[in-house]
């Protein structure tokens, strides 16, 4: 088959509206539009139990949902999970006392480190 | 739609289909992403249909891909969200209060409604793509940290608004200016650096870059940055400011943490550093890498044997339009031209559609699109610490049967 006549398949192919408004540079009126109110579904991802994950839900809770950390790739090593608590702390704002925060990493790396973990 | 078989993005599991979704008990719909720990729950988010969850807080929501085989819009209650802000998306916004401030460098700073953008600027229109710098990071070998990202956090939408050249105009900016920050009505809840991005003086006012107030012929959604959104065609994502409340005009670039400390990039020609390692040097991530998908097969799925099956896609690119997608049957050995549809504007999705013939056995179907600036998909990944700017040709086998 020639390529123009490939083309001209196409077109047929593609011929279904999108239904999109149209034109331009014409003052349109503001389409009605109450003020979104905003009902999300309830947070319902957690944090698996384990020791250090009293002070990982009060630090890393503050900014991000749970699932952050759970849909992080699995088999990283620690220093996978200690460079994340640091760049939080050193770049994101997140006010981690140093003591806290080798704790949070501990329990990062003995929680979500292993093969078995993940989304819970 | 066949929503419940495996599929190409991910396999669906614990309900019927995602339609069922609404009448699920118990089991809730699950995307399972093809990499580790890729399981994602489908829910339902205001002004939204059934998306994937990629976190709750702050909301980020990859579309469902097979939206993107059905035309070359993605409908506003499809269209991916992403969040960097605990407190995100602010709450509380009213169309009849907004306000959009110019200041800085100018000489009449403007303090503007919705009202006064529709009556007093000319609208302009353009149909461009939203892509996440990060579209497809789940992939990246070896892995990163991050937003584990399948390959949904894109969308292409007809945006309609009034053009930053416009409101710079008429705020007279002075000719000492030299960038323009934009900064959005969510404001930082915690510590974190607020979210403010930045882009050069003539970018800014090339007559393209564009505030938003309507989406495919719609007010933008809450989620999408309701009520008016920055669209900077042909860029990466996270320029693309939401709940746009404050244009700044400077005499020196942004030193905002977004710009100086991330979403950076390597300093090279490829955006990349050998796997594994970081980059020495970096630069803000700017334009969209050519990219082509196929919409019409999942990986690993069984076709019927056909002569001439028809493969279909999309294609982008940062604005200098599509050239030409390729289509290979054989892992890309051999190819052959796609036929592209309609042009909707060089920074849209352009969709392809070739065909190919699958006899029964086993096929590589490889797209790969070039652009007219002469740039073409690389068949093997580059690689960046952050995995940004991903746009490696895209592969589904099939079984012919």
């Amino acid at each position: 088959m020639t390529r123009l006549a490939r083309t001209l398949i196409a077109v047929a192919a593609f011929a279904a509206p999108i239904g999109l408004a149209a034109g331009t540079g014409v003052a349109r009126e503001a389409p009605a539009k109450a003020p979104p109110a905003y009902a999300p579904p309830p947070e319902a991802s957690r944090f698996i139990d384990g020791p250090g994950v009293q002070l990982t839900q009060r630090y890393c809770l503050t900014c991000h949902s749970a699932d952050y950390v759970s849909s992080q790739p699995p088999h990283m090593p620690p220093s996978f999970w200690q460079g994340e608590v640091n760049k939080m702390r050193a770049n994101y704002g997140a006010t981690i006392p140093d003591d806290a925060a080798k704790a949070i990493a501990d329990y990062l790396v003995a929680t979500y480190a292993e093969p078995s973990a993940g989304r819970k | 739609m066949a929503l419940d078989t495996a599929h190409r993005r991910g396999v669906i599991t614990g309900a019927a289909a995602l339609l069922a979704a609404g009448a699920a008990r118990g089991a809730e719909p699950v995307v399972t992403l093809p990499f580790g720990n890729g399981e994602r729950p489908v829910r339902t988010y205001p002004e939204k249909r059934p998306m994937l969850v990629l976190t709750e807080r702050p909301p980020q929501l990859e579309t469902p891909f097979e939206v993107f085989d059905h035309g070359a819009f993605t409908p506003n209650d499809a269209f991916f969200v992403r969040y960097h802000l605990a407190g995100t998306p602010p709450r509380g916004l009213d169309a009849a209060t907004f306000r959009l401030k110019v200041a800085g460098a100018v000489d009449k700073p403007l303090d503007l409604g919705l009202a006064d953008l529709r009556r007093d600027f000319p609208a302009t229109e353009i149909a461009a793509v939203n892509e996440c710098s990060g579209n497809g990071r789940g992939f990246s070998n070896p892995r990163v940290a991050g937003g584990q990202l399948g390959e949904g956090m894109m969308g292409n939408a007809l945006w309609r608004g009034v053009s930053v050249k416009a409101l710079l105009e008429r705020a007279g900016a002075k000719a000492s200016a030299h960038a323009v920050e934009f900064n959005g009505a969510d404001r930082p809840q915690t510590t974190v650096p607020d979210f403010v991005k930045g882009l050069g003086i003539d970018h800014a006012r090339n007559g393209d870059v564009m505030v938003a107030y309507e989406m495919n012929g719609a007010p933008l959604p809450l989620l999408n940055g309701y009520p008016l959104k920055l669209i900077v065609p042909g860029y990466y994502g996270t320029y693309w400011v939401k709940h746009l409340a404050d244009i700044t005009v400077l005499e020196q670039e942004s030193q905002s943490f977004w710009m100086q400390k991330s979403y950076r990039i390597p300093d090279n020609d490829c955006a990349c550093t050998p796997p594994g390692t970081p980059a020495t040097s970096t630069r803000p991530i700017g334009k969209l890498n050519v990219r082509s998908f196929i919409t019409n097969f999942t990986d690993g799925q069984t076709t019927k044997a056909s002569p001439r099956a028809p493969v279909r896609g999309v294609a982008f690119d940062g604005g200098s339009g599509i050239a030409a997608v390729d289509l290979s049957t054989d892992g890309g050995r051999t190819w052959a031209p796609a036929a592209l549809g309609q042009d909707h504007g060089r920074y849209s999705f352009r969709e392809w559609v070739a065909h190919a013939p699958l006899p029964k056995g086993e096929h590589q179907l490889v797209a790969r699109a070039r652009n007219k600036a002469g740039e073409a998909q690389p068949m093997q990944a580059s690689w960046n610490q952050s995995a940004y700017m991903r746009n490696v040709a895209d592969v589904v086998r099939v079984t012919a049967a």
